[in-house]
């Protein structure tokens, strides 16, 4: 109680040079008709106000407006409304009582656009300075940051010597120096700079830039602006290099992914199997129907963990999807590399139609679990995300998982017997048809998995493979046919140098110049990066 | 893979070249009846049979890399699209001052991307001879450079599918780029006129439909003399033992140059005279996808005859044609089906069928079809 | 032996090619109307759902008793997102099967494909997706947007005090003729409000581009400088699902950076969370969530017709509904489905819209249409922030162009023709 108390009263204090004393709480009720109002600029007006009134009620309202939680009645009564069930259950903004339920048809929401959405952030930052909430407070402060302005300052001063986090303190200490960077005292234009020095955010860079370009500083200003400008500069070009590695990384781990199950039913089988790709879509449409299942069937907060019981299902359909098709088809094509060509990319041909056919030619919708959504946010205005960070580490686990199964288990030894020299290891016993179904159930299953994890970063339509299966190509031939390592290599490589070229030569050149690059290097190295010693003369 | 001797016998291709002939004949001459006639083809299966004709051209190229020297090129359709863009923009400087634009000089899509003069690698085609020799030595020079990289370092197999997919892809990638100078994704299009004659005119399509079935019977032709030569054996050697070859003393990359260098040369001429057909060249006809389709129309007639790709051709487009309208949302199981079904029942295409027949009705219970192939 | 038989079947192939799918099958109690929208292939995700919405036109003209006596008949094809096959296609339908008109095409270049068939056979095409205009042919109606009936008014509404001020632009398209178009025109129009080059940054990737890791980071180290930022985005449709991901994740929220679409609708957002991207705004002339009696009854309409009451609608299958009733009530009119009585019959022709206003087929084949701004919401829909007064007419020739200076698209007397500088008729003008 003490608390909110004492965060009423700063609040009051802080705002009091800016509203003054011309309103009062009863203010508060003229301002929440006034939100419902037509017109725009009486809208923003509302809101500017509400944001200055100081009054605590002022935060619910204006968080319910900018998330259309905002309502009208048919009697023009402002009122707070959530979705319950088929109707909307009401709140009376002034006093906080409930007002019931009614149906849809008997409120009308209140629109807010962008613009009046930032007005209400801007009007909540402002309050927020003092809100108990230290996340609340680390929010008010980025925003004062990023919107410096001189009329801040005083706020600033006091929320700075009220605040207790060290976190927060430092980034209101920023914000303050970014409000006093403009002011006319050099001593203070000096410290600003000063406080500002450890930057690494292009905002801040763009800050001291503009205040570089301004007329009549003093030299002394001048020259400390410029090593700052300086060292900043240098600071975000190496950032910036380090995202760029990232974003290669990521590409890579894409690709990797992609890649993997053709490593196997390509690479290690000899199958030019131009349906991987349609596996892959598999994939992800599996997942689509884990999410549908999830949500129909699982109370709500069970959907989140859709994604991680997709992972097995997508494995499962595809890999038996994968020995159907050895079973009825590649099987009788064994020793003809060129011809399963032919008859996969029939076998692609059907798969994209019956998908069409049976979940419609428009995208599905395959949404990011809650922790998956977002990123962390690093200096110099870099931001991982976290689908990104999750799909990399999960392709490594996948990779280990495959080259622990290849490695260490009696199939992976039969598999490697059967693809070195299948005559021997019939000779010796080794059931090769159930180990060629299962090796190619295996590579499908995995692009099965692949499928989960593209879901989350691009579309979900019958098109999906298509994107992904000449560059999965690619991948295996530039690593090396039948080495993992090779593949692992190759996606990675392909990945950092196509996002080093993009920003130089943009997306498209930077592309072309990688596949002649591959083109070129397959010549130097007709058996990829990685390629696997043995004695094999000619295949 | 044993060849089907009958149609390289003498008496075997005069024949074919008659039936061809008629065709030739037959076509333009029904079309030209007056239209209430029984006998009156529709206008739209003139350009329509053209295209058939340019197609099969492209897999007969395909085929004598394929069926003959062993080398699947998943890259053709960019030779085919080479030719198609050379023949194209000599249409585009063909259309002058007519175009949305007005510009005497400049090609509509260079006007609006603000292009003031026209690039030096457009310079030229407003000559057809200028164009007609880039369709040949476009096409022709890629690929010897290309060959020249690929078989000097002993590229072979799945590798050299795979790189030359990349080829294709990358000019796909390349041309759709609008600063490129080729139209982006619409390519060219609106095409007025060739040599003078209105492309819209009946006459001229009646014309290039004899024209690109006169170009296939040479092509035939070409093809026929190669594989019939010391050469033709050599490329069939070591299709099927390329080392022993090597190991003989032949130079064998010399020969796979020439018969990959040959090949898209007819690929590219193939494209040239499709584009004056159909009305449009996009880098579309670069897509990997579309280069694998022509390995199909191999497959499906026959890989290694000189008929086997001239049917297929004809034979999956035919499908296509009539399977989009008749039934626009199945047909794909009917094509993938097809596709399917081919490799694994008819390993030598349509034109294997007869032969397969009479092996199955000579020694019944037949034996495994898909078997047969297996290495030893 | 064995070449006779295949010299036979050779022969047997020709004779069945020239004869049997060929056949033209008429009958004088049907009007045929051609369907043209890709079934397969990468365009299938947006075009699938016009070729329904115009089975739902025929379906439920031939419920109210047909045109002129007569039974529709719809003959759907797919020219499966191959541009040459849509020549090939549109040829068809005009030639064997002798359709009266044909609804189709969604890219620009399946429309530039087909234009020279169209107009050789003088056949009728009707147009339904916004375009980068500089084109009026006499064979085709356009009842899509033109770029000054979506682009510039988006970006006149961001501008504005409403739409938040921006004052640096980012123009992020995919490497086609729609975006380049567009870009051109916003970029001559921004200079016009006094935007310098420094605060335009211009970007396109290739069609279907996934990994917007560059770009996204890109905009937003451009939106760093200060000034309000927008991005206007004319991404084509597969790309888009990717882009927006990327930008939810990496927290580019509307309030600061906010992206205006001009690809993006109902249907493309049924393929996204829409949670984070709230705000984010969509440029058209309609919106599923406009609320009027017959939009209401177009929605129910399609729900019974498709049996599946999730499915949206969206502009395109809007213009295509204008279209559709526009085309039949111009037969109506003429009584007859020749096309050059229809033609005639179309100018002035006007349809209550789904969008609620009534829309007006002008002599420039182009129509009269009111602009919507939306805002997405969480479930996928758009709240409209924004919409015209009246409706606005469509400029085939952009006013903001140098090389369309003084070039008019007029198909009325004395005009005639949709690419001139001076009437056809001159002589006679007075």
């Amino acid at each position: 109680m003490m608390r909110v108390i004492r965060f009423f009263l700063l609040v009051l204090l802080a705002l009091a040079p800016l509203c003054g004393a011309a309103h009062a709480a009863d203010d508060f009720q003229t301002l929440l008709a006034q939100l419902a109002s037509d017109d725009f600029d009486a809208k923003a007006a509302a809101i500017r106000a509400l944001g200055a009134l100081g009054d605590p009620r002022a935060v619910r309202v204006l968080e319910a407006l900018s998330s259309d939680g905002l309502y009208t009645t048919s009697d023009h009564k402002v009122v707070i409304a959530v979705e319950s069930g088929d109707g909307y259950a009401l709140t009376d903004p002034i006093d906080g009582k409930s007002l019931g339920t009614v149906t849809s048809d008997a409120v009308d929401q209140v629109m807010v656009n962008n613009s009046l959405r930032s007005d209400v952030e801007s009007a909540l930052a402002g309050l927020m300075l003092f809100s108990p909430r230290r996340e609340d407070r680390q929010r008010a402060a980025n925003d004062a940051l990023k919107h410096p302005a001189p009329g801040r300052i005083p706020g600033l001063k006091k929320a700075l010597a009220a605040e207790q986090d060290d976190e927060v303190r430092g980034t209101l200490r920023k914000a303050l120096a970014a409000a006093q960077l403009s002011s006319t005292d050099k001593s203070e234009q000096l410290a600003a700079i000063a406080t500002l020095s450890d930057s690494t955010s292009p905002e801040i860079y763009n800050l001291l830039a503009e205040r570089r370009n301004a007329s009549n500083l003093d030299p002394a200003v001048e020259k400390a602006l410029d090593a700052e400008l300086h060292a900043i500069a240098q600071r975000i070009r190496i950032i910036g290099f380090a995202a760029t590695l990232f974003e290669g990384l990521s590409l890579g781990s894409i690709l990797l992914l992609a890649a993997i199950g053709l490593a196997i039913t390509f690479g290690v089988m000899g199958v030019i199997n131009m349906a991987h790709g349609e596996m892959i879509m598999l994939g992800a449409y599996a997942t689509y129907v884990v999410q549908q299942l999830f949500g129909a069937f699982l109370p709500p907060q069970w959907l989140d963990a859709y994604l991680v019981a997709a992972v097995p299902v997508a494995f499962v359909v595809t890999a038996l999807v994968g020995v159907a098709l050895e079973r009825g088809i590649i099987r009788f094509l064994y020793g003809r590399p060129l011809e399963t060509l032919l008859a996969t990319w029939g076998v692609s041909l059907v798969l994209q139609q019956l998908v069409r056919t049976i979940f419609g030619a428009p995208n599905k919708e395959v949404g990011n679990p809650a922790w998956m959504t977002g990123g962390i946010s690093l200096p110099g205005g870099v931001f991982l995300t976290w689908n990104r960070l999750v799909i990399m580490a999960f392709c490594f686990v996948v990779l280990g998982l495959l080259a622990l199964v290849l490695r260490r288990t009696r199939f992976g030894l039969h598999m490697r017997a059967v693809t070195q020299n299948r005559d021997m290891a019939a000779a010796m016993g080794i059931p090769t048809a159930r180990v060629d179904a299962l090796t190619f159930g295996l590579g499908s299953g995995i692009a099965g998995i692949a499928g989960v994890a593209l879901s989350q970063i691009g579309n979900v339509s019958p098109n999906l493979g298509g994107i992904y299966i000449v560059d999965s190509f690619m991948v295996v031939v530039f690593g090396g046919v039948g080495s993992l390592l090779g593949t692992l290599a190759g996606a990675m490589t392909l990945g950092i140098v196509n996002k080093l070229l993009e920003p130089v030569a943009g997306a498209v050149l930077g592309k072309v110049v990688v596949l002649v690059a591959i083109i070129l290097f397959i010549q130097k190295r007709p058996r990829g990066l990685f390629a696997l010693k043995g004695r094999v003369a000619e295949s | 893979m044993p060849r089907t001797p009958s149609l390289l016998a003498p008496r075997g291709w005069t024949w074919l070249l008659a039936v061809g002939a008629a065709l030739t004949v037959a076509v333009p001459v029904l079309n030209a009846l007056p239209s209430g006639s029984a006998l009156h083809l529709p206008d739209y299966l003139v350009p329509l049979f053209g295209k058939y004709a340019c197609y099969a051209l492209l897999a007969l190229a395909l085929d004598l890399i394929w069926g003959y020297a062993g080398i699947l090129s998943l890259g053709h359709g960019a030779f085919f699209a080479l030719g198609g863009y050379a023949m194209g923009m000599y249409l585009m400087r063909e259309i002058g001052a007519r175009g949305v634009y007005r510009n005497p000089l400049l090609p509509d899509f260079m006007v609006f991307l603000n292009w003031k003069a026209l690039p030096w690698y457009w310079w030229g085609f407003d000559h057809f001879a200028f164009a007609a020799l880039m369709v040949v030595l476009v096409p022709g020079l890629l690929a010897l450079v290309f060959g020249w990289f690929a078989f000097r370092s002993r590229v072979t197999g799945v590798y050299l599918s795979i790189i030359t997919q990349a080829m294709t892809y990358a000019l796909w990638l390349a041309f759709f780029r609008n600063d490129m100078g080729f139209g982006g994704n619409n390519g060219l299009t609106d095409f007025k006129d060739l040599l003078g004659f209105d492309l819209h005119a009946a006459s001229t399509r009646r014309g290039l439909y004899v024209a690109s079935m006169v170009t296939l019977g040479l092509g035939y032709l070409a093809c026929r003399l190669i594989t019939g030569s010391k050469l033709g054996r050599l490329l069939l050697a070591l299709r099927d033992a390329e080392s022993r070859v090597r190991f003989l003393g032949y130079s064998v990359d010399h020969a796979k140059l020439f018969a990959f260098t040959v090949s898209a040369i007819i690929a590219g001429i193939a494209g040239a005279l499709y584009v004056p057909q159909v009305g449009i060249i996009n880098p579309s006809e670069f897509s990997p996808g579309n280069s694998i389709e022509i390995a199909i129309w191999v497959a499906v007639g026959g890989r290694g005859t000189l008929l086997g790709p001239i049917l297929g051709a004809v034979l999956v487009n035919f499908a296509k044609t009539w399977l989009t309208g008749s039934i626009p949302e199945a047909w794909l199981f009917v094509l993938g089906g097809l596709f399917i079904f081919v490799t694994l029942a008819l390993p030598k295409g349509v034109l294997g069928l007869p032969s397969m027949l009479g092996t199955v009705l000579r020694r019944r219970p037949a034996a495994p079809l898909a078997g047969e192939e297996r290495a030893p | 032996m064995r070449l006779r038989n295949i010299a036979k079947a050779l022969v047997l192939a020709g004779t069945v090619l020239g004869t049997a799918p060929f056949a033209p099958a008429q009958a004088d109690d049907v009007i045929k109307i051609g369907v043209l929208h890709s079934l397969s292939g990468t365009m299938a995700i947006s075009e699938s759902t016009l070729k329904d919405t115009v089975l739902m036109m025929v379906d439920d003209l031939n419920k109210h008793g047909g045109l002129l006596g007569k039974k529709v008949e719809a003959v759907v094809v797919d020219p499966a997102s191959n541009w040459p096959l849509f020549a090939e296609k549109a040829r068809e339908l005009l030639e064997k099967d002798k359709v009266a008109v044909v609804f189709g095409c969604w890219t620009s270049v399946s429309r530039k494909s087909v234009l020279p068939v169209f107009e050789e056979l003088n056949g009728l095409l009707f147009y339904p997706v916004q375009y980068e205009g500089e084109e009026s042919s006499n064979n085709v109606f356009y009842t899509g947007a033109a770029p000054n009936q979506q682009a510039i008014p988006a970006v006149e509404y961001l501008m504005s005090k409403e739409g938040g001020e921006a004052k640096r632009w980012v123009l992020e398209g995919t490497d086609y003729v729609y975006p380049r178009t567009t870009n051109k025109i916003l970029r001559a129009f921004l200079h016009s409000k006094g935007v310098s080059d420094a605060d335009i940054m211009e970007n396109y990737t290739p069609f279907g581009f996934s990994d917007w890791q560059t770009e996204v980071a890109a905009i937003k180290k451009f939106a760093s400088a200060g000034k309000k930022t927008a991005v206007v985005s004319t991404i084509n449709g597969d790309a888009n699902v990717p882009f927006y991901k990327e930008l939810a994740n990496q927290g580019v929220k509307a309030t600061d950076i906010p992206v205006v679409a001009f690809s993006v609708g109902e249907q493309e957002l049924s393929g996204i969370d829409t949670k984070n991207l709230v705000g984010h705004l969509a440029a058209w002339n309609y919106f599923e969530s406009v609320k009027n009696p017959t939009n209401a009854a177009f929605i129910k309409q399609w729900h019974t017709f498709i049996k599946d009451d999730k499915r949206v609608t969206n502009d395109p299958m809007e213009a295509t509904y204008i279209g559709f009733k526009m085309w039949t009530q111009a037969v109506l009119q003429a009584g007859t489905t020749d096309v050059d009585a229809v033609r005639q019959a179309m100018y002035g022709q006007t349809v209550k819209a789904p969008s609620g206003f009534t829309v007006v087929m002008n002599t420039n084949h182009h129509l009269s249409k009111p602009v919507m701004i939306g805002e997405i919401r969480p479930d996928g829909q758009f709240d409209v922030v924004w919409k015209t007064k009246r409706t606005i007419k469509a400029d085939a020739w952009s006013p903001y162009l140098a090389e369309d200076k003084g070039k008019v698209a007029d198909w009325t007397f004395p005009w005639v023709c949709g690419n001139c500088t001076e009437p056809k008729y001159k002589a006679y003008a007075n």
